[in-house]
């Protein structure tokens, strides 16, 4: 159980209306109590301390927050905390598993698919999103599926190599679990 | 005994996997705004909805009066603590919080410290502040007409919007080259208004311990020790009390050198409060406040004789400073490096007239991955290079050979006195001519025209100066530009590197290490690096201008071979034999006459610790300070192939085709990184990032959905070349390379798409180089000027 902390003047609590929300982050229920104006970029950032989320322009348009709820990349600086109340989500830090990284992660440093490392963390969801959809996806469909998110930094062609790397890795170990 | 392979051990040439990925890809960086600390408070920042306005009065009662506000900070509070102004890098005072009027829209006027942010932007909010509109000033034109209004009337001696008019270069000299030319190609360019724009916006966490007196900033900082030295001379603080952290940093581009009033205001309300003050900008706030880039005018004319040589050169600029001159640019110039322009040509003539102007717009002058105003310098030098090869009816790629410096013409003067070194600039263009198949264009270009399509290919080539200083001619408010590390070496082999150089993506981590690797044999997995804490740090000047392998990376080689010099007494007493006698190679010093007998770099780190010479200082630890004794100067050749649409305007980007020589590249995988980054910021400024201003001084482009970044869907794919030549003065043979793509790439995209309508009798359309600039240029014939106000 987690729940946002904020000290008060004395007797103005009620004033502040909150609800109490719950919501699977990486796999692990949370509860917390938030204004129904809070963000989730923020709920995650501030009140789980998951700070891989990043935020970059308050508009929707530069992707450095998205996340995934119940599986689809959104971006959650546009969305609420509450909104997300019941629902999971999954955010940059559940990404590796307990001893490996995922290929997504593997790829973007192989790749050299990141420069600052601020917008990866969305890249890599964005990406997750693709390849959960799409395992082996062109280079017109990585570059269409990544264009709600920005990169200043790398020019986006080593980021495309990335996703491409991790989607031959990951569809070697899928070969071998066929096998 | 065989040497260490340099490759195995991430030294010089190693595409070397970079160290910091391992915390990006986790999501576990360490950006500014991840960082909280016990009881830290938030601010945010009321700005200024006018651009030009008095102010009546500020009422913040309301605010003060909000449950969970802290701290309320107006001009008024900061003008009793003299800090109301503070001085710019350019010899300028800029407002930290406005006390008379506001100059541009977006500036401060007031700050709000309380328990969260959402609280401290609901009390900006309830601020009441009563303004007396002003006549906005949007452009030179405006600003220097007569009766403009007077926008600096807070100083003294400033009679108009005039802030400097400087000039270089022999006048005599070219007014009579230009009289015994052939025939004079002349053409007027804006530069417009662009903004960095990196991802991380600004920010600070102020935190002021009164117990001990130290005053600790986090800050989103590509220069930390200069920060220190404002800071201290700003707040007047003593230096050793302060210490400025710049911690991960998402994206600088130069956007995060100045100092901006956000980070005054945070210091002084964690003074006051006596608890951490955390503001974070939010995206508007970036871009309506902080340093732009460009926004220069040109009338160029170049002198020409009939076959082709360029016999001298005439540049007339005039630059839109904004509010403030608060450029980041090394003082004894006013309008940075723009007689760099043409140092890739062998042109004996050439003068400068440069004038800067105020006007109600924010204020800036960065170099946006740039060093110094070469951005321009570049574009407005291949935008006359291409126009006077148009007017000459020569071949665009033959008239850049004929007047390009000989290999053999090294050291050069070039036209304004720079020295450049080295470079193969016809191999360069070779290279890239048959990269692209120049041969086939003009078949191509007719078969596209069968389909109703206009084809065009655009050239861009140039040596820029990269890498300031040395210390002679560059310094910042007088700090000499020079740059540091520090490298000690622990008794088991290990060791730590700090430079004054900080990171924001150029992967130092990583490549510094292969410097130390490269010099003294340590595997580079061995050497961490650290940056950006002045506690801890050598001094150095920072990262921007594309100087950290010019200046810092040779520092790290230079100190490095401090510490080679020590151990080599060290590997004398333990091989009994006198130091004469030792010889090196990579990781191991032997004896001459017996190859295999020899000690390595590691035994010679333990010795340091435990069996030294008599006589000697203990400890294998350096440092050194390096002011190099010239810029860098990398070449490099863009070429661009584009399809226009004439029925719309809109152009693509069939092929990019870069060939950059920048020397000796550390880690290659890191240098092409660079390029293809740099080439996208060239391709958006070219195509898209718009940001301008209506006739009342509204911003437009003051948010992402406006000012439009490149995605992966429209940046094209980039074709990488290379010619190597060593810089002469670079320990390693380096040349910087961090900013070449963005300064060369623009002119490249508009020169293909001004080949492509050349036919039409347009002869420049002003970047950005939107579809409907395109369309409306075709359908009249006259060329499109892109100097606001923009109707809207």
């Amino acid at each position: 159980m987690t729940s946002l902390f904020r000290e008060v003047t004395p007797g103005t609590a009620e004033e502040i209306p909150v609800r109490e929300i719950t919501v699977t982050v990486n796999g692990q229920r949370r509860s917390a109590v938030v204004e129904p104006r809070l963000v989730l970029a923020h709920l995650l950032r501030q009140g789980f301390k998951l700070t891989g989320t990043h935020t970059g322009c308050d508009t929707s348009n530069c992707g450095a927050c998205t996340v995934l709820v119940d599986g689809r990349p959104v971006k959650s600086c546009t969305m609420f905390a509450v909104q997300a109340d019941g629902h999971e989500v999954m955010t940059v830090e559940g990404l590796a598993g307990p001893s490996e990284l995922h290929p997504l992660q593997e790829g973007f440093k192989e790749e050299h698919g990141l420069q600052c490392g601020f917008c990866t963390p969305g890249m890599m969801m964005a990406s997750k999103a693709l390849l959960d959809e799409n395992p082996s996806p062109t280079e017109d469909e990585i570059r269409w599926a990544l264009s709600g998110n920005l990169c200043r930094c790398t020019g986006y062609q080593n980021i495309v190599k990335a996703v491409m790397w991790a989607a031959g890795k990951l569809d070697g170990e899928t070969a071998e679990v066929q096998a | 005994m065989t040497a260490v392979d340099e490759i195995k051990i991430g030294g010089m040439g190693a595409s070397r996997r970079r160290v910091e990925d391992n915390r990006f890809i986790r999501g576990k960086g360490n950006y500014v705004d991840d960082i909280v600390l016990p009881g830290m408070l938030h601010m945010e920042i009321l700005r200024s909805p006018l651009a030009h306005a008095r102010i009546r009065s500020i009422d913040a009662s309301k605010a003060w009066a909000m449950p969970g506000v802290r701290l309320v900070l107006t001009g008024e509070t900061m003008a009793a603590r003299n800090l109301a102004w503070m001085p710019t890098l350019s010899y300028d005072t800029q407002a930290v919080l406005a006390t008379d009027k506001v100059r541009f829209q977006g500036q401060e006027v007031a700050c709000v410290i309380a328990d969260d942010p959402y609280i401290a932007k609901d009390a900006c909010e309830a601020i009441v502040v009563d303004y007396e509109p002003l006549p906005v000033i949007v452009n030179p034109t405006q600003s220097m007409a007569d009766g403009a209004p007077l926008i600096r009337d807070d100083k003294e001696n400033q009679p108009n919007n005039v802030i400097y008019d400087w000039e270089v270069g022999d006048k005599e000299g070219t007014d009579s080259a230009f009289a015994q030319a052939d025939l004079v190609s002349k053409i007027d360019l804006h530069y417009p208004r662009s903004h960095p724009s990196p991802i991380e916006c600004c920010g600070s966490i102020a935190d002021f311990n009164r117990a001990t007196s130290k005053l600790t900033v986090y800050l989103t900082t590509q220069a930390p020790h200069i920060i220190r030295a404002a800071v201290a001379l700003v707040a007047e603080l003593p230096e050793q009390m302060i210490r400025i952290i710049s911690p991960d940093i998402g994206g600088g581009f130069g956007n995060k050198v100045p100092v901006y009033p956000g980070y005054v205001a945070s210091i002084l309300a964690s003074i006051l409060l006596e608890r951490p003050v955390k503001w974070i900008e939010d995206r508007t706030g970036n871009l309506i406040s902080t340093g732009f880039a460009r926004d220069i005018y040109l009338h160029g004319e170049l002198a020409l004789r009939k076959d082709g040589r360029i016999l001298g050169v005439r540049m007339n600029t005039t630059a839109d400073h904004g509010a403030f001159f608060s450029d980041a640019q090394p003082s004894k110039f006013k309008i940075g490096l723009m007689h760099s322009a043409f140092s890739c040509y062998d042109i004996p003539n050439a003068h400068l007239l440069a004038r800067g102007v105020y006007t109600n717009k924010a204020p800036g002058g960065v170099a946006y991955r740039c060093s110094f105003r070469v951005t321009e310098a570049m574009f407005f030098q291949e935008r006359m290079v291409q126009a006077a090869a148009d007017d000459l009816g020569m071949d665009q790629a033959e008239f850049r050979r004929i007047n390009f410096v000989r290999d053999d013409d090294f050291p050069h003067r070039t036209p304004w006195g720079f020295l450049t070194d080295s470079g193969q600039y016809g191999k360069c263009l070779d290279v890239g001519l048959e990269a692209v198949g120049y041969q086939d264009f003009l078949m191509e270009k007719e078969e596209a025209a069968k389909r109703g399509r206009l084809l065009g290919i655009g050239i861009s080539t140039m040596t820029e100066p990269l890498g300031a200083g040395n210390s002679r001619e560059y310094d910042i408010l007088g700090i000499k530009m020079f740059d540091s590390a520090e490298l000690k070496i622990h008794m088991t082999g290990k060791a730590l590197l700090r430079t004054g150089a900080k990171s924001q993506g150029q992967g130092h981590e990583t490549t510094w290490a292969q410097i130390v690797a490269h010099e003294l044999g340590i595997p580079a997995e061995d050497v961490l690096v650290e940056e950006g804490d002045t506690d801890t740090a050598p001094f150095g000047m920072g990262t921007y201008a594309s100087r950290s392998t010019p200046v810092a990376g040779a520092a790290v080689a230079m100190v490095s071979r401090k510490i080679r010099s020590k151990a080599r007494k060290i590997a004398a007493h333990l091989l009994e034999i006198s130091e004469e006698d030792v010889e090196w190679e990579l990781g191991r010093f032997y004896v001459r006459s017996q190859p295999d007998r020899g000690v390595t770099i590691q035994e010679c780190a333990v010795a340091a610790y435990s069996n030294m010479p008599d006589g000697m200082e203990p400890g294998l630890e350096n440092v050194a300070y390096y002011d190099p004794p010239n810029l860098t100067w990398p070449f490099a050749c863009y070429i661009v192939k584009v399809e226009v649409d004439p029925a719309t305007g809109v152009w693509d980007v069939l092929r990019m085709v870069a060939v950059d020589d920048c020397g000796v590249r550390i880690n290659p995988m890191i240098v092409e990184g660079q390029i293809m980054g740099g080439l996208t910021e060239a391709y958006a400024m070219a195509n898209m990032q718009f940001i301008t201003f209506d006739a009342e001084g509204n911003c437009i482009g003051s948010n992402f959905t406006d000012y439009l970044l490149p995605t992966a869907w429209e940046t094209p794919g980039f074709e990488l070349h290379e010619v190597v030549t060593p810089c002469p003065h670079h320990p390693i043979g380096a040349k910087g390379i961090g900013e070449c793509a963005a300064v060369g790439g623009p002119a490249a995209f508009v020169n293909a798409v001004m080949d492509a309508v050349k036919g039409s009798g347009v002869r420049n359309i002003d970047m950005p180089v939107l579809p409907d600039r395109v369309y409306e240029a075709l359908q009249t014939g006259q060329d499109i000027s892109g100097a606001p106000p923009v109707k809207m």
